[in-house]
């Protein structure tokens, strides 16, 4: 303790002063350093806090399905019935939901994302950048559930109007992809969730593409340029190169993003528990089965089956999450060691 | 002659491509701006005074939304009280702290993983915890649901900006002898604070319009209502019964109200990027 004797501390708060020269007294010295350790340990436990809400969350969903898992075991992922009458429960229709959705919103959120980026970093204007980054993002902004109505009063009866019987016309008679544009054109359905689903992931992977192609360093594209390169061979063949465990971060957050959207598809997505072959035909989603089936379920089984969805969801979602973290973590990291 | 069939094909896929980029640009704002003048175009006719000052009505009689402005508002202003302590703290100890050890990183990775997760899943786990537990909806259910999310969002922005202030004043303030707390509470945690100010106000925009949490928590409440205890009505879920009904005037009512909270979020949004301006908070 003597060793600090002469050492002057900040006598309490924030003002402190150079000029004092005086010995603390060793309480005042003790007394910091409780604070010192009240401060950290409480920030510490805060800090955990978050790693209890997650494990809260998951032993939560576990308990809560376990009716469910016991009465249908590994059947519950690959049986489609779901009658509440007979208490039959497979989750394969909303999971199917889910995943088909959120590939259609990648198949178009990624071209256009990517597209976004490029402009962003490589051919807008300076003064342009921010005003349309931000314009971009704001479409992220916009909750969930006006995209749900936008959707399900604006866009769907267009979508029904003029866009379904031209891909029935068209789209329909080709082999192979043919019957996925054949049917009723409703406007709600398959095809309209995962599309709007696509319009709320752009922002996320623009975003994060938009990041990652900001770190290429400039003496890499100045090279490629002056041996004659073109702005677009650039970006392709150098910074996408560059990038890609960063940009293949992104999209895995936009598709955790897109499995999990609850509003937007509930309202679009027809609600309809069965599998069409059809992309026009109405499904449904896990989070939508749960937005509008949960607070009406009665019996143990039935709430039981809709917490198990939720698991798989949770699951789902956290493994697509954890893997896009751990690649932006990887791009960032060589980053760090680059520079 | 080849040479220059090569170039010309070369300079003709390059404007193909960033043409398409332009489009890709375009394409996105083209939704933003259609899904805007729509809510303009449906929403203005809702907007009165009696939507401020009546409650959501019975179908076919007059009414408004003041009860879920007032629940939303109250259940909003709760979740940032609980979330936003918890998040800067946690956040503090990440940047500060967790530099070296276990517990930094993984609260860090974990953190991010929160910050995507699907909302309706917070919503689960606070109706198996505390609503299954009391029995019944509350407005209280709907806060904590909320504070679950307000506490990613604010913990991701307070470590980003404590990890920007520079090293050296730490070192700085440590070298006249200052205890750590009072070098992160009264230097860093100074040095950040606009930026965590920016973090609180994005927070509440991404609560104001979340749905999916409050399904299961706070319900609605047909009337007014300040009893934190009992089921409570709400912008969102408002939105929902009333867009889904057949009835005409509830869904002018909708879309009211939808007009109502997107522009509220966007004008939060667009304040904190304005008076804090900072890399992107998406990710």
């Amino acid at each position: 303790m003597g060793a600090v004797h002469h050492t002057p501390v900040a006598p309490q708060g924030a003002s402190f002063q150079p000029g004092m020269s005086h010995s603390i007294p060793e309480s005042r010295l003790k007394r910091q350093r409780w604070y010192d350790l009240a401060f950290r340990n409480t920030t510490r436990l805060f800090a955990s806090l978050v790693l209890v809400l997650l494990s809260g969350i998951l032993v939560t969903l576990i308990v809560g399905s376990w009716p469910a898992i016991k009465a249908f075991g590994p059947e519950f992922l690959i049986s489609t019935e779901w009658n509440p009458v007979t208490k039959k429960f497979g989750g394969l229709v909303p999971v199917f939901g889910t995943l088909t959705t959120s590939f259609i919103a990648l198949l178009i959120g990624i071209p256009v994302s990517f597209g976004i980026a490029t402009f962003l970093t490589e051919l807008s204007p300076l003064w342009l950048r921010r005003p349309i980054g931000t314009a971009i993002e704001l479409l992220a902004a916009i909750p969930s559930i006006i995209y749900g109505m936008w959707g399900l009063f604006i866009f769907a009866p267009i979508f029904a109007e003029h866009i379904q019987p031209w891909m029935i016309d068209h789209l329909g008679p080709i082999w192979l992809i043919g019957p996925l544009f054949k049917g009723a054109p409703q406007g709600i359905g398959i095809l309209s969730a995962g599309i709007i689903l696509a319009i709320m992931v752009i922002p996320f992977i623009a975003s994060v593409m938009r990041d990652v192609f900001e770190v290429v360093p400039p003496m890499l594209k100045e090279s490629a340029y002056a041996v004659g390169a073109t702005t677009w061979e650039v970006v392709w063949n150098v910074v996408l190169p560059y990038t890609k465990i960063g940009v293949v971060g992104g999209i895995l957050l936009g598709l955790g993003r897109a499995l999990g959207e609850t509003m937007a598809v509930t309202f679009v997505i027809g609600n309809a528990h069965r599998v069409g072959t059809s992309l026009f035909s109405p499904g449904n989603s896990i989070a939508s089965a749960l937005a509008n089936e949960f607070t009406e379920a009665d019996g143990v089984l039935y709430t039981s089956a809709l917490v198990e969805l939720g698991l798989i969801l949770f699951l789902i979602t956290f493994i697509v999450l954890a893997l896009s973290k751990i690649l932006l973590y990887q791009l960032a990291k060589r980053e760090g060691t680059l520079t | 002659m080849e040479k220059s069939a090569l170039y010309r094909r070369r300079r003709i896929v390059n404007v193909i491509c960033l043409g398409i980029s332009l489009l890709a640009v375009l394409f996105g704002l083209f939704w933003l701006v259609w899904i805007l003048w729509t809510l303009l175009a449906n929403g203005l006719q809702a907007i009165g005074p009696s939507l401020f000052t009546l409650s959501t009505p019975p179908p076919g009689s007059e009414g408004g939304l003041s009860n879920a402005i007032f629940g939303s508002l109250l259940m909003s202003l709760l979740a940032t009280l609980i979330g936003t302590p918890i998040g800067i703290l946690a956040g503090t100890y990440v940047a500060e702290y967790g530099r070296r050890g276990w517990l930094g990183p993984t609260t860090r990775f974990i953190n991010d993983i929160l910050l995507s997760a699907p909302s309706i899943v917070i919503g689960l786990f606070v109706y198996a915890v505390y609503v299954a537990n009391v029995q019944h909806f509350s407005g209280w259910a709907g806060a904590f649901a909320l504070s679950l999310i307000v506490i990613p969002v604010v913990l991701k922005t307070t470590e980003n900006m404590l990890r920007m202030v520079p090293d050296t004043m730490r070192e700085a303030a440590a070298a006249l002898g200052a205890p750590q707390w009072i070098v992160i509470s009264s230097v860093t945690l100074r040095g950040a604070r606009a930026g965590i100010i920016t973090g609180i106000m994005l927070a509440i925009a991404r609560i104001s319009g979340e749905t999916a949490p409050l399904l299961f928590t706070a319900l609605n409440n047909q009337f007014w209502s300040v009893n934190m205890d009992a089921p409570m009505a709400n912008l969102p879920v408002v939105i929902f019964q009333f867009a889904m009904s057949p009835y005409r005037d509830w869904q002018t009512l909708a879309w009211g109200g939808a007009l109502l909270i997107t522009m509220s979020v966007l004008t939060l949004n667009i304040l904190a990027r304005v008076l804090f301006p900072q890399k992107s908070t998406l990710a």
